[in-house]
């Protein structure tokens, strides 16, 4: 006999419940969490390791590192001053919360204030993982061009904070800021967005303050 | 591309549901896929046939249900298609647009034998 089942249930929701126990994980060990994404060559490692130099005076920073083979993002993390893990996808493109979860069991989650994960640099899949970190950024930087909140509209909705990297080469390069402006905000009305050059430094200050705020507003001073 | 995973994911949810109502026999599976969700039909198709051996739903078809991403104007409520070069409104010009669908990603229901 034949028989419909009616089901709806989200094909994703095994990974997003893994995330909500790692969400939960982490705030018991009021460890305060980023999953950083971008695309291959955006400056993410370049940005995670100032950001480690300029706040591990303060915080005590873990790195868990996405990368398709190689160690070379984790040791760059590690030589910048935090603690670093590694995880190799093996050629998939993106990491998942079950990743996450075994990768927090070798982080001393106690002896940690800030969390950074560095996902796989891809546009597409990231967007549709949760990890369970309190926020998602995306870099985006000045060579891709001013088209990518039109053409990855999913990854641009899914953040809560966007750094637009190598802001040093606006002067080479053809790229409309108020076309990307236009495009993020329509898709992420009033995101908070952090121009920066991980060459000459500049604008790295706001990006840190904020991150500092919301350490302090999560979990006040944990030490 | 991570539609191996995401395959394995829909099996997993049929075959659960299909173990809970006693099923012999999974023969339809029904997705519901928005376009904003970058899901390809032919390489899920193509790991179905991998990852569903040897179990009751390795002859299921499966549905591929296409949801297409539509943008809703929120000043005069227009509706259109999302497009890569345009996201405004393309009748009144207005930036305050909302998506209201195309993030589908479900399984809807299966059809299976006692």
């Amino acid at each position: 006999m034949h028989n419909r089942i009616t089901i709806v249930e989200n094909i994703l929701s095994a990974n997003d419940r893994i995330a909500a126990e790692n969400n939960s994980l982490l705030d018991k060990e009021k460890v305060f969490s980023l999953n950083i994404m971008a695309s291959p060559g955006a400056g993410k490692t370049s940005l995670i390791e100032h950001t480690i130099k300029l706040l591990s005076p303060e915080f005590r920073i873990a790195v868990i590192d996405g990368d398709i083979a190689t160690s070379f993002d984790a040791d760059r993390a590690a030589a910048a001053g935090a603690s670093a893990v590694q995880i190799n996808t093996g050629g998939d493109c993106h990491l998942d919360a079950v990743m996450i979860q075994n990768a927090l069991q070798n982080i001393d989650l106690k002896d940690t204030d800030l969390l950074i994960v560095e996902n796989v640099g891809n546009l597409i899949c990231p967007a549709s993982f949760q990890l369970g970190t309190h926020k998602n950024i995306l870099i985006a930087s000045i060579p891709e061009g001013d088209d990518k909140p039109y053409k990855y509209p999913s990854m641009y909705r899914g953040i809560q904070a966007l750094v637009l990297n190598k802001m040093d080469l606006l002067p080479y390069i053809t790229f409309d800021l108020a076309r990307f402006y236009k495009g993020v905000e329509i898709l992420n009305p009033g995101i908070i967005t952090f121009p920066t050059s991980c060459h000459t430094k500049e604008g790295l200050e706001p990006w840190i303050e904020w991150i500092r705020q919301q350490l302090i507003k999560h979990y006040g001073s944990k030490c | 591309m991570h539609e191996l995973s995401v395959t394995e994911n829909i099996l997993k949810i049929a075959l659960r549901h299909a173990n809970e109502n006693n099923a012999k026999i999974i023969n339809d599976i029904y997705l519901v896929i928005g376009d904003l969700s970058s899901i390809v039909d032919d390489a899920v198709e193509f790991y179905w046939n991998i990852v569903a051996e040897n179990t009751i739903a390795k002859d299921a078809r499966l549905h591929f249900k296409r949801i297409q991403a539509i943008l809703q104007c929120q000043e005069c409520l227009a509706e259109y298609q999302l497009s890569q070069k345009e996201l405004s409104c393309p009748k009144c010009g207005s930036d305050q647009v909302r998506i209201v669908s195309g993030d589908e990603f479900y399984l809807e229901a299966i059809e299976i034998d006692r």
